[in-house]
């Protein structure tokens, strides 16, 4: 049989498949290999005391008597620590920034409730956590600053001395007449929405394990990292290391969801002190550390109205939007990420020719917010949703049809959204119609009136967003931010073995990328999948890289990919053209081999690559010359980043005992490109979904007025179980692919963002024969218990 | 704390002795003193369920259970299933239906799958969810492990 007759060579071969995961076989026998699995000889271990005041000066810090406890090692307050580590803050280009410099471990002052205050380092971690109560801290209290319009206020006692307010960012975005807009309204509709604060919670918290080698004058780090480049990056420059005696290292991670995308005081305190005792180091975090130090999400105050004709159509939308970013602005985000991008996003998937908003990020003494999945998105869709909801309403419209009016059609794309945004074409308005049919929306409907005769409190919700993913050059991820987030680098290489490696800047932490990534090599190179090693999560892979974060895998990952592999398959080509003596058009590669096309002449890669690396004599030197060798290095940069669009439908229904909610159908019909693997496609889909129930039913970080953190354990801090995740599906709808190198688009994120929107249209849905509007999640039972008992009162 | 108590306790089939501290935690005795780091510490306070291990085939909390209070018990872990090259059913139903992604919480959810697959009949999903509330996972959203858990389970009904 001639190669080329392979029925198996069918293109795409791999590309679309629902390949089993290549990670599976370690992480379900207990072969993985997590940070905190980490074991080295005469490792050490630190513990930190942390500060149980939300403000305070340190007046006196005593920690001799834990230096003399059995085990103990070392003692570092934040002074010794700022004796090996040099400062740093995220600085961002953007105008009416303010950035803060953030301690590893503080010094004269703390700023919210579990900021380091010491550092403990002993030769086991009960150790370590023993000396914890020996150390003797002082603090004087001043004023604590929990509620961020307070804090925004000229007058407001300063968080950071040396800065002019606490105000950290301002931004306003403007384009139309507004005014104009409102004074031509049908019907408007707007109020103060708030939309609490959480956090990650991945299950396996963050850790970090350090090891200097002095005779190599050379640091690595293994950490829970999303951003393994961007940390190198900082952490050359913290201790004056160069690149290459930095590693680090992001093994199996225990999930991220943006979480470990930013750089924590830990990660520089076990660098500092490996270097300081020549010794490995290592930190883990508990539960309740993770609670208050990982960086939180969300936490924004959104005034808002809108402006609708008699026909839905939307004339104008406005809104101010405080955010409360905690003590510092977090590195390398800065304290815009979250609260710009509320604004950025806030117009959504809809034509709005007319927008005005002003945006403020106010630090407060809280944990500091950072990235989690969505970043200001599941508040600008849940904004954007409950006012169009509202509007509805209010022109007696219904909601599907309010959406259908304003969504943007095919022929509008490329369209400039009122913040600037530019969204490509994506399924906006198909997304809409397959979610509709898909959930049987006008049999619903009936089912609800019925039930709503028996007295039940039955809710319909949908949600219609955009986000953009895998964000080029042209666009930082954060306003003004001085690092590159825009490329990914890739490097295929065949070695003189003929083992494929594709390596990557990028790190996984549950994405299954060293499936999806193999996936696309493997179809562009031609050789099997299970032949392409990838390598992920380590800088010393790549010279540049930044990580896995907002939704850029597949895009970055998939497009790197796709020209290195090409241009190693070219070199393929060029060498087999020589061997099989054929022209290199004839030349075809499939399933690890290389063929004459429509002959019987071929030869495996394998038996390539020891031609060209091995045996002298079978390529002739011009050709090896010219060649070098079977391996290249691409960078891709999408430059603007591609549109993903979705629109979320669920039914909900509220006991009208226990004020529960339970969500009893969930649709998800997204445009998410060419898919990769559908099976991981569908699984980050039912993630980020179940994360957005949490988001609108039970997660909330709460501080009281002390700024305690009162939800410090997963008692307190609930989020879902398998029994408030309703079982969903997925709709991938059939549209145009983006021109993003592969067709990909990114997916990670949108679960997240559509979820709370829909769910809190739907709980308004069910209690409006009361009149009840959802403005403020989590919606826990207590909150729609006052809020009905409000409305019958 | 020093003072140090002798445990015996059968761990994957294999007899351990040790001197432990009364405060060692069965989960840090595990993973620590007999290096199986496959069971996972995620809460340190009972509710993620990441650390679930079986004890006289029972799902334990580790992270709530002294090393002291095994002394004399038979003690399973994620290791005891099938190994890498040689998935048990239940591993390859989570592999077959994707019923894992960063892999954290994974091997409590095989541990108290495990105990639920040889106690109960787990004819409906709403049955799976149950036994699965106890452990959390933050990235499947649940759906694919339920999958997973309704195949193994229907697997062991074709067999027995």
């Amino acid at each position: 049989m001639n190669a080329s007759d392979d029925p198996s060579l069918t293109r795409p071969q791999y590309v679309g498949a629902r390949v089993t995961r290549r990670e599976d076989p370690r992480l379900l026998t207990g072969d993985g290999n997590y940070v905190a699995d980490i074991k080295r000889h005469g490792m050490v271990h630190i513990a930190f005391r942390r500060s149980d005041h939300a403000h305070a000066r340190i007046t006196y810090l005593d920690a001799e008597a834990a230096r003399t406890l059995p085990g103990v090692i070392a003692v570092y307050t934040g002074e010794d620590i700022a004796l090996l580590a040099n400062p740093y803050q995220a600085t961002s280009r953007m105008k009416n920034y303010q950035a803060t410099f953030i301690p590893p471990v503080a010094v004269d002052k703390v700023r919210y409730v579990g900021e380091a205050v010491v550092a403990i380092v002993a030769e086991s971690r009960y150790a370590a956590e023993d000396a914890l109560s020996a150390i003797d801290v002082g603090y004087e209290p001043l004023a604590v600053l929990v509620d961020p319009e307070t804090s925004a206020q000229s007058d407001a006692p300063k968080l950071h001395e040396d800065l002019a307010s606490n105000v950290l960012a301002e931004r306003e975005f403007a384009r139309g007449e507004v005014d104009d807009g409102f004074a031509r309204a049908a019907a408007t509709a707007g109020t103060r929405f708030h939309f609490t604060r959480t956090t990650p919670v991945t299950i396996e918290a963050r850790a970090s394990v350090a090891e200097y080698d002095r005779g190599a004058r050379a640091l690595t780090l293994h950490c829970t990292t999303q951003i393994p480049g961007i940390l190198r990056d900082k952490l050359s420059e913290i201790f004056d290391l160069p690149g290459p005696r930095i590693r680090v290292i992001a093994p199996d991670v225990g999930g991220g969801f943006g979480g470990k995308t930013s750089l924590y005081s830990e990660e520089i305190v076990a660098c500092a002190v490996s270097r300081d005792l020549g010794r490995p180091v290592k930190w883990v975090s508990d539960r309740t550390e993770d609670l208050m130090t990982t960086g939180h999400a969300f936490d924004e105050i959104v005034d808002a109205e809108i402006a609708v004709a008699g026909d839905g159509e939307i004339l104008a939308l406005r809104a101010d939007v405080i955010g409360d970013v905690g003590a510092y602005s977090i590195y390398p985000w800065t304290a815009t990420i979250e609260p710009v991008q509320v604004v950025s996003f806030l117009p959504g998937p809809y034509r709005i020719e007319n927008y005005a908003a002003r945006v403020r990020s106010v630090a407060t003494n809280k944990t500091l917010t950072g990235a989690y999945r969505g970043v200001g998105r599941p508040i600008s869709a849940f904004v954007m949703d409950r006012l169009l909801d509202m509007a509805a309403r209010k022109i007696g419209m219904d909601p599907v049809d309010i959406r259908r009016r304003n969504l943007l059609k095919d022929d509008e794309f490329p369209y400039k959204a009122a913040s600037g945004l530019v969204w490509d074409k994506s399924a906006f308005q198909a997304c809409l119609a397959d979610a509709e049919k898909e959930i049987g929306y006008e049999e619903l409907k009936k089912q609800q009136a019925a039930a709503r005769e028996e007295g039940r409190w039955l809710g319909i919700g949908v949600s219609s967003y955009a986000e953009l993913t895998g964000v080029g050059s042209r666009i930082a991820v954060a306003p003004g931010m001085p690092i590159n987030t825009g490329t990914e680098t890739c490097n295929v290489a065949i070695d003189s073995t003929g083992a494929v490696t594709a390596s990557f800047g990028l790190a996984s932490q549950g994405q299954g990328m060293e499936t999806t990534l193999a996936q696309v090599v493997a179809e562009e190179l031609g050789v099997q999948v299970d032949d392409v090693d990838v390598l992920l999560g380590d800088t010393s892979a790549v010279s540049h890289g930044s990580g896995t974060y907002a939704s850029r895998g597949a895009v970055f990952g998939g497009g790197a990919g796709t020209l290195a592999a090409r241009a190693v398959r070219e070199k393929i080509v060029r060498v087999a053209g020589h061997l099989l003596e054929a022209a290199e058009e004839d030349i075809e590669t499939g399933n690890g081999n290389v063929w004459v096309k429509g002959t019987d002449k071929s030869m495996t890669i394998r038996d390539l690559a020891r031609a060209l690396y091995s045996d002298m004599g079978r390529v002739p030197k011009e050709m090896r010359d010219e060649i070098d060798n079977l391996e290249a290095t691409k960078v891709y940069d999408p430059f603007f980043g591609t549109t993903t669009a979705a629109t979320h439908m669920c039914l909900v229904e509220i006991d009208p005992e226990t004020y529960g909610t339970r969500v009893l159908k969930y649709i998800v019909a997204e445009d998410c490109g060419r898919i990769i693997n559908p099976l991981i496609a569908d699984g980050q889909s039912h993630g980020g979904v179940a994360q957005g129930i949490g988001v609108a039913l039970m997660e909330e970080v709460i501080h009281d007025e002390a700024g305690q953190v009162l939800t410090a354990s997963l008692a307190d801090y609930t989020v879902p179980s398998a029994m408030e995740v309703p079982s969903m599906d997925v709709i991938h709808v059939d549209a145009d692919l983006p021109d993003t190198i592969g067709g990909f688009r990114g997916l990670g994120e949108g679960g997240t963002i559509g979820a709370p929107a829909c769910i809190a249209n739907a709980i308004s849905d069910a209690l409006s024969p009361l009149g009840i509007e959802i403005t403020e999640i989590p919606a826990t039972p207590e909150r729609i218990y006052r809020l009905v008992e409000a409305a019958r009162a | 704390m020093t003072e140090t108590i002798s445990i015996t306790v059968t761990v994957n089939g294999v007899k351990h002795t040790a001197d432990v501290e009364p405060r060692l935690l069965l989960a840090d005795f595990i993973r620590e003193n007999l290096d199986l780091t496959g069971t996972h510490v995620g809460c340190e306070h009972g509710i993620c369920g990441a650390c679930t291990i079986l004890m006289n085939g029972d799902s334990v909390r580790s992270c709530l259970t002294f090393a002291v209070q095994v002394d004399g018990a038979e003690i399973e872990t994620v290791e005891s299933l099938g190994d890498a090259e040689n998935l048990n059913p239940l591993q390859q139903a989570f592999r077959d239906h994707h019923a894992l992604q960063c892999g954290f919480c994974t091997p409590g959810m095989l541990m108290t799958a495990t105990d639920m697959l040889r106690k109960y009949s787990l004819e409906t999903d709403e049955e799976i969810r149950d036994g699965l509330s106890g452990n959390i996972c933050r990235c499947t959203g649940y759906q694919h492990i339920v999958d997973a858990v309704r195949s193994a389970a229907g697997k062991r009904n074709d067999a027995s």
